[in-house]
């Protein structure tokens, strides 16, 4: 880092300032640092929550060191994410975006944190809640929105829709439940066969955690030691069904059995951030693929269609939003360790709800995609190719 | 090469009968409704309505045949053959995803508390685990009523359905079967389903004899139909056109009753052309029907196949023999679809009565479309024309 001068403790002003997240500090040891040009600690150390950890001699770190650049990137993205989720339901009550819809917020930390943990030049692919994957793996909240009002601006030329996003390096955005966890061992094997030091992150749900492609992936991975992390993000219900009542073994983190597991707080990213990286490095040294559950929460219910409060109490929601909202937790440790200040969090707040707010408006006016677009992309066809079945009065041919 | 010149000389053709024939004034004011309905074309684009509905529902006239009714839609219609079948036969299980507390489609409301949840339970997300347990289940002499939450995701059980259930009687030389299976799932356009919740699976399922595949057109149909299925010694696949859970709304009878399989319904008699479809598409074809009387004189024979597999060619024969010209409709890619079967059949059994190419109007050969389901659809103004092109040939 430049410019780090001498140490000078802020930790009397840090929790003094900020007596209202004790629970938070509690569990901090500051290291204290202070740059020339600001008042604010550069960079604090966490101490995060032991991961389970299963065929491991050892999991990630205890700690974790949050610098306030990372942090406020952090908070940054995980608040374009809510907003950007808030704002798809509100257009999705407004029967702007229609058809099936499933958001992220909630699970924030869990996009955000991977993401810490990799590089961009890994795989990542993931089942149909894909819109926050597709913000940290390159997306602008633009392309986003305009792909789920199917307009021309969207990211998959507005022709996927909610479940469908795709960029660099991001397989989907995929909407059959568990079908994406084979591909993510495919991809992986072609990291491995090119020899470029990459992996492929293949996350799926609890739900999908049932689905039995999803041990036919774990024995291949295995058996070729494929740098795969399978990831389960388990936000306790499966659609409408919670965990226990569908699943034998709760415990994902086991169930590759012979594949090293690891059991991760999904609601804090850096939790989220420091297992990352350790499964990073285990698939970089070669010892083949590893599992980590994130436990998270999702706020919304499965689906647009699911208000999200038959089959759990609003109570439960509540108490999660108050007490393990990890956009808070973020919030939380920044303000009480003097890495932001209020005012600092509150400019991001409102750049972020400009952004949404712009980006909500070109998905709203960005014109459909032309006609001929509805043809398109269903082979690789050169010269075009006539397509069946399409309107009488009209041929359309199919280009890709 | 030589399939696609004469493909281009018959359209061709048909273009240049439509700009001759006496109702072409009629033809170009289509035109230019179909352009105001697209949503694409409209100068409004922040307040329309995306989609409006491609069909409008005809309710059956009320039938007192089996006792009486009372007003239900197509879930409910549902949910009360499910009733009627777990009061009435104790062997009786329902499961698949989330259908205890009701079902994303509410197709299954109620029955876990009146039944007990050892009789009505969810299973974890795992469709080829699903129907391969209720091969079980069945093949030992219970009652299997498995959901498929869509007729999307019936994919990952196609092996179970294809290779298990549908070879299970004849493998075993008849020792054992799993005819008390049947598998339902919400089926067809919905009107914003995009690429994975608005599928028409059922042509993949015709190529497998060993199953019924069955499809209702509203609540009446869809209670008989299903405890037909239910009692039916064959496994079932009974798909319920999911964009008429709640809009069709008919009479239905009270008590339980059970509508032949395998029998095509004729739903309007005819002499000019003969229109078959099945599920939602049959309400489509009625309109069409309607129109051609009422636009040009042309009296449509409209029949209901109900029955996709073993499908009921006679009465469909029977009908083009007399009416001479046929046209199919579904909402499945026009390739491979089940129409290009029926249309082959008709061809086989009554060459020398067609006036006139058999016609199918189809969903388009692409994925099912995100927001160009309006176009992809084949909706009243395509088989209307369709209509016109064969009265005029």
């Amino acid at each position: 880092m430049q410019n780090m001068l001498t140490v000078i403790s802020n930790v009397l002003r840090g929790s003094a300032s900020k007596n209202g997240a004790q629970a938070v500090s509690e569990g901090t040891r500051v290291v204290v640092s202070a740059r020339t040009y600001a008042d604010f600690t550069p960079q604090a150390t966490f101490d995060i929550k032991k991961c389970d950890v299963h065929r491991l001699e050892e999991g990630p770190p205890l700690q974790a060191v949050l610098t306030r650049e990372e942090g406020l990137k952090y908070y940054r993205t995980m608040q374009t994410m809510r907003r950007m989720e808030l704002k798809a339901d509100q257009l999705y009550k407004q029967k702007i975006i229609r058809g099936f819809c499933h958001l992220y917020d909630g699970q924030e930390a869990c996009a955000v944190g991977i993401e810490a943990g990799i590089n961009l030049t890994d795989h990542l692919i993931t089942a149909y809640r894909a819109h926050g994957y597709t913000l940290t793996r390159g997306g602008t909240v633009r392309e986003i929105m305009a792909e789920l009002t199917g307009r021309r601006g969207g990211i998959a030329k507005g022709k996927g829709g909610s479940m469908h996003m795709y960029t660099k390096n991001f397989y989907g955005g995929n909407g059959i439940v568990g079908a994406q966890v084979p591909l993510g061992a495919g991809v992986a094997l072609a990291c491995k066969y090119q020899g470029r030091n990459e992996l492929c992150v293949t996350l799926y749900g609890d739900g999908a955690a049932n689905q039995g492609q999803i041990f036919e992936t774990y024995n291949m991975a295995s058996l070729w030691k494929l740098p795969c992390i399978f990831i389960c993000e388990n936000n306790k219900y499966g659609m409408g069904t919670s965990v226990e009542r569908a699943a034998a073994s709760t415990d994902y983190y086991k169930r590759g059995d012979f594949i090293p597991g690891l059991r991760v707080d999904g609601m804090d990213v850096l939790c989220v951030r420091e297992a990352s990286k350790f499964a990073a490095d285990h698939c970089r040294s070669g010892k083949g693929p590893i599992l980590i559950e994130l436990q998270t929460y999702r706020y919304h219910g499965h689906s647009m269609s699911d208000p999200g409060i038959s089959y759990r109490t609003r109570e439960e929601i509540q108490e999660v939003r108050s007490k393990s909202d990890p956009i808070s937790m973020l919030k939380d440790r920044m303000l009480s360790n003097n890495m932001a200040s209020v005012e600092e969090l509150k400019e991001i707040d409102v750049e972020v709800r400009k952004e949404i707010e712009d980006a909500a408006q070109f998905a709203t006016t960005d014109p459909e995609p032309p006609l001929e677009e509805l043809c398109n992309h269903i082979f690789y066809n050169e010269p075009p190719m006539e397509v069946r079945g399409t309107n009488p009065w009209m041929k359309l041919k199919s280009v890709s | 090469m030589a399939a696609a010149a004469r493909f281009l000389l018959r359209t061709a053709g048909s273009s240049k009968a439509s700009i001759t024939n006496v109702h072409s004034g009629v033809h170009s004011r289509f035109r230019v409704a179909l352009l105001k309905a697209s949503p694409c074309f409209s100068p409004h684009a922040k307040t329309q309505k995306r989609h409006a509905a491609h069909f409008t529902f005809q309710p059956e006239p009320t039938h007192t045949k089996y006792g009486p009714t009372e007003k239900m839609n197509l879930f409910q219609a549902v949910t009360s053959a499910l009733d009627h079948t777990l009061a009435s036969d104790p062997t009786a299980v329902i499961f698949g995803e989330d259908v205890a507390f009701g079902g994303v489609f509410r197709c299954t409301v109620g029955l876990r508390d009146k039944y007990g949840k050892d009789r009505v339970f969810n299973t974890p997300l795992c469709e080829q685990g699903i129907v391969g347990f209720g091969i079980g289940v069945a093949v030992a002499g219970a009652t299997a009523i498995a959901e498929i939450q869509f007729a999307d995701y019936i994919y990952p059980a196609f092996d179970q359905i294809v290779n298990e259930a549908a070879k299970y009687r004849y493998r075993s030389g008849n020792l054992f079967d799993c005819g008390n299976l049947t598998i339902r799932a919400p089926w067809g356009c919905v009107g914003h389903g995009s690429l994975y919740h608005s599928q028409s699976p059922e042509a993949f399922f015709s190529h497998c004899p060993g199953i019924k595949v069955v499809i209702p057109r509203g609540p009446v149909q869809a209670k008989g139909l299903l405890l037909s299925c239910i009692a039916d010694q064959n496994p079932c696949i009974f798909f319920e056109p999911k964009i008429l859970y709640r809009a069709a709304v008919d009479q239905v009878p009270v008590n339980s009753y059970q509508l032949p399989l395998s029998e095509a319904e004729v739903l309007q008699e005819g002499s000019d052309l003969t229109m078959v479809a099945w599920g939602t598409q049959v309400h489509v074809v009625k309109e069409v029907a309607a129109m051609a009387q009422d636009k040009l004189g042309v009296s449509c024979e409209v029949i209901d196949l109900q029955t996709i597999l073993p499908w009921d060619y006679e009465t469909i024969c029977k009908s083009v023999a007399k009416t001479g010209r046929l046209l199919i409709s579904h909402e499945a890619p026009v390739t491979g679809g089940f129409a290009a079967e029926i249309s082959s059949t008709v061809q086989e059994e009554c060459f020398l009565n067609l006036e006139a190419p058999i016609a199918r109007v189809c969903g388009y050969d692409t994925p099912f479309p995100h927001i160009f389901e309006p176009f992809y659809i084949p909706d009243k103004w395509k088989c209307f024309d369709a209509v016109k092109r064969m009265i005029n040939y």
